[in-house]
């Protein structure tokens, strides 16, 4: 069987300046950072992501690497929004398709089918229809004849998911109590790459979890990478919780240039292993956080 | 009276409830009739008021966790969602299976609504580039064309009570005309304030004074909302906790008095 080993690096350089990006998780919680943290350092821009969006569209935003998202939602839960988002849409710097979350999950679910739309009631009556005048509307061809949103494929160029574990041909295993959309994000995309907490050994997955939490199979990945504490500083239950002292210092971050220079000198602009020592090294501080 | 422990008649002047108790006892009658649905409430208020239904006349509400399972028991609201008794998982994605079948009533919260109870929560000004970008838009389209919808106000004022939105996120009455699919199953039932509980009643489905807190005036409602309600006869006054409600809601639900946080006084 093939060995999908890969790493983090190798999988961002795949990424071309336009491309369209989906990253999986919710929220604040099990996001790919380690995969978002490396698009920073590499500096490729003029993205469109896709997202149930936390830090991972913050980030991007505030390094300026995001030309569109595609989004139902924004927000870092324990706060309620994210600072570096809503400067970008407050500056106008960000193109938007916001549409309600379940027409979210209907997009990556058509473009994983390979058909053009799938039917749905949300968006009906809402601005949502305002304000994305691509959208478009579909009748029943049967009796009923209802006239319903045709919400359009979400087809991603490349989707990076966060997993508990994962074995090398690409099996992908959420240990958390729910696995979100992650395969939906690998079943959109042309190029779909996991990064998992820890890779195991093939048949090994289900010594930590009951066969059900192994979520993604290697039908639906092209790469693993091992990047342990990947999803720092979302959760990623049950190996950790959010590091809520970490995530106010990166919302802090977005209060003026100085605090975001500062924030990106010690914790973007250094390698993994950097961020991972400026992190630890940070929570031993007056700081101290979970 | 000699402490929030000893049973407090529900005849007795309101002074003795607290407001936040009352609005609690509104969002449970919100779901008053559900049955066995899924109660969606957001807000310490409404979490509130749906374990409440469920302790007393509404026993086979469905509730979450606030993560990702559904409760078999119903702990109190500060509870955190490791330390429940779990009934079933009820993963995001299962959310959205209820969602479009119909089988749940959400009470959302927001920050513009209008008299016809369209519902704002994703930004304010110009929607291409907004004067302040809230959360975006969430569930509330497919929500409030799907299922049965509530609003909670804990701060009742002309900002949030707005003649117009700036985006509708959620669906209002006036929304509808033409749009059979977005009408067939739409109800947007009430709207629980820290003043009062509004529904829909009115003509065309204009939003109308349904009862006023005690110790509100209906003149204090008026002041508080950017738009003219419609106010029929004498408005009565929102219920008063029973001596049982008020001993579920201060000894079980909130002995750590979350709901006072939401909303003192």
């Amino acid at each position: 069987m093939v060995d999908k080993r890969s790493t983090v690096e190798e999988m961002v350089g795949e990424l071309r300046p336009g491309m369209t990006v989906g990253f999986g998780g919710w929220g604040s919680r099990r996001k790919p950072m380690a995969v978002v943290r490396a698009i920073v350092r590499a500096g490729i821009g003029d993205l469109t992501v896709v997202s149930y969006g936390g830090p991972d569209v913050g980030l991007l935003c505030a390094a300026g690497l995001v030309r569109k998202i595609v989004f139902g939602f924004v927000t870092l839960d324990s706060i309620a929004l994210d600072p570096h988002f809503r400067a970008a849409r407050q500056a106008g710097r960000l193109e938007a398709m916001e549409i309600d979350e379940g027409m979210l999950y209907l997009g990556l679910s058509a473009a994983g089918q390979r058909v053009p739309f799938l039917p749905t009631r949300a968006g009906l009556g809402s601005d949502v229809l305002r304000v994305n005048p691509g959208l478009r509307t579909v009748r029943s061809p049967y009796e009923d004849g209802e006239e319903l949103v045709a919400m359009p494929a979400l087809d991603l160029d490349v989707a990076f998911v966060h997993m508990n574990r994962a074995d090398r041909h690409g099996n992908g295993q959420v240990l958390g109590p729910d696995p979100f959309f992650d395969d939906l994000y690998l079943g959109a995309a042309r190029r779909r790459f996991v990064t998992a907490e820890k890779v195991v050994e093939p048949g090994r997955l289900t010594d930590e979890g009951p066969m059900q939490s192994i979520v993604v199979t290697r039908l639906l990945t092209d790469g693993v990478a091992e990047a342990p504490r990947g999803a720092h500083f979302t959760s990623c239950p049950p190996d950790y919780g959010r590091d809520e002292a970490f995530q106010s210092r990166y919302a802090k971050s977005a209060a003026d240039k100085e605090a975001w220079t500062a924030f990106r000198h010690d914790f973007l602009d250094v390698d993994e292993e950097g961020y991972l020592a400026a992190v630890a090294a940070g929570a031993a501080g007056p700081a101290a956080g979970r | 009276m000699t402490g929030p422990s000893t049973t407090a008649s529900p005849q007795g002047p309101a002074g003795e409830v607290r407001r936040a108790e009352v609005c609690a006892v509104a969002c449970a009658e919100a779901f008053r009739g559900d049955g066995e649905k899924l109660v969606s409430p957001f807000g310490t208020v409404p979490s509130l008021g749906a374990r409440l239904a469920r302790l007393t006349f509404e026993p086979d509400l469905v509730l979450t966790d606030g993560e990702a399972a559904l409760m078999a028991d119903t702990p109190p609201v500060s509870a955190a969602p490791g330390d429940v008794l779990r009934e079933a998982p009820m993963p995001y994605r299962r959310v959205f299976d209820v969602v479009w079948s119909g089988r749940r009533h959400v009470m959302m919260m927001a920050s513009q609504l209008d008299m016809y109870g369209n519902q704002n929560l994703s930004c304010i000004g110009d929607w291409a580039r907004p004067a302040i970008q809230l959360i975006g838009v969430r569930g509330a389209p497919g929500n409030s064309v799907n299922h049965t919808t509530s609003y909670w106000v804990p701060a009742h004022s002309p900002r949030v009570f707005v003649e117009h939105v700036d985006m509708v996120s959620g669906v209002g009455y006036d929304r509808l005309a033409g749009a059979p699919a977005a009408a067939r199953f739409h109800e947007v039932r009430v709207v629980v304030t820290n003043l009062a509980v509004l529904d829909f009643g009115g003509p065309d489905h204009r939003m109308r004074l349904r009862s006023v807190h005690p110790g509100v005036a209906v003149e204090e409602v008026e002041a508080a909302t950017g738009f003219p309600l419609v106010v029929e006869g004498a408005v009565p006054t929102s219920r008063l906790p029973s001596a049982e409600e008020l001993q579920l809601l201060r000894e079980v639900l909130d002995p750590a008095g979350a709901a006072q946080k939401e909303l003192p006084g």
